[in-house]
């Protein structure tokens, strides 16, 4: 297997930055999940869908648009009407929907190499997101598991919620450094730490 | 403005792209029709008032949206996905053209 390189790599530096001398209400990561793979559902098709992918993973989706669920090593939510990102930390998820979803239920695409997957962490998770997406971050609106799309300038992004202050963000490999910069800046006044 | 998508809820108009007239209907790609053809290129109703719109969700879910927009006021009275039909544009063309 070909060694895969971050392209954050020249700017994730691990540490305490910003204004941190109060502590740090920012974790900042990049989780580097070995599958992220978007499945799509032709009309008709989702409910197979979706036991397909409760037979891959294990996972079982909530009823609801943008409804996900994660158990901490895969993850699985809506982004769209009948499509959905599932993302394990082991490779090979991709293989393993090909062989359960047939061309007649819908379609599998495998995004390892092209998503980077970002996670922020923290009191003030919600706080800095709220700068740059025009959505409502807070727990009720936007409940544990859930997914959304939505977009930055023109960068676009699919975001899960993977705890009560934890979200993990899903942006295009090419623009993820700039979003990473971006992110970093937006952290400062609160004080990030980088893992 | 806000536009409530069907699938992702009310989100601002950034992460919507104008897909232009709902009113249009495309003539068959053969048809040699050349009425039909100038009435699809062409003619808009320009009503002053509710407008049948395409609209796509391009930075959320990329659904493609029948949008009802008020040109007065921008008030969206009704959204809905594009496909599985929108009779209303039929309606609302016939009616702009009496
Ligand atoms: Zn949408």
């Amino acid at each position: 297997m070909v060694e895969r390189q971050s392209p954050l790599e020249p700017v994730l530096h691990a540490g305490s930055h910003g204004n941190f001398e109060h502590g740090v209400d920012i974790i900042l990561s990049e989780t580097q999940p070995g599958s992220i793979v978007q499945l799509a559902a032709w009309p008709g098709e989702e409910k197979k869908l979706i036991s397909c992918i409760r037979t891959v993973t294990g996972l079982a989706l909530p009823d609801g648009a943008g409804g996900g669920s994660t158990d901490g090593v895969r993850s699985v939510f809506g982004f769209a009407s009948g499509k959905f990102t599932v993302v394990d930390e082991a490779e090979g998820l991709a293989s393993a929907f090909a062989g359960v979803v047939t061309p007649a239920i819908g379609t599998v695409t495998d995004l390892s190499h092209g998503r980077t997957a970002i996670r922020i962490a923290g009191p003030k998770a919600e706080w800095v997101l709220a700068k740059f997406f025009a959505i409502d971050f807070a727990l009720p609106a936007f409940p544990v598991g859930a997914g959304r799309s939505t977009v930055h300038h023109d960068i676009f992004a699919q975001i899960q919620r993977t705890g009560a202050d934890q979200f993990d963000i899903y942006v295009f490999r090419s623009f993820a450094r700039s979003f990473w910069k971006a992110l970093c800046h937006a952290s400062e006044e609160v004080g990030y730490e980088v893992q | 403005m806000l536009i409530n998508c069907p699938y992702c809820g009310p989100r601002d108009v950034i992460e919507f792209t104008y897909q232009g007239d709902g009113n249009r209907e495309r003539p068959q790609a053969a048809s040699q029709n050349l009425d039909a053809w100038n009435a699809y290129v062409y003619d808009r109703l320009n009503p002053a008032g509710d407008h049948n719109e395409i609209w796509q969700h391009s930075g959320g879910c990329r659904a493609h949206l029948r949008v009802v927009r008020n040109t007065l006021t921008h008030e969206i009275s009704s959204t809905a996905f594009a496909h599985g039909g929108h009779k209303s544009a039929a309606r609302h063309k016939a009616e702009g053209k009496s």
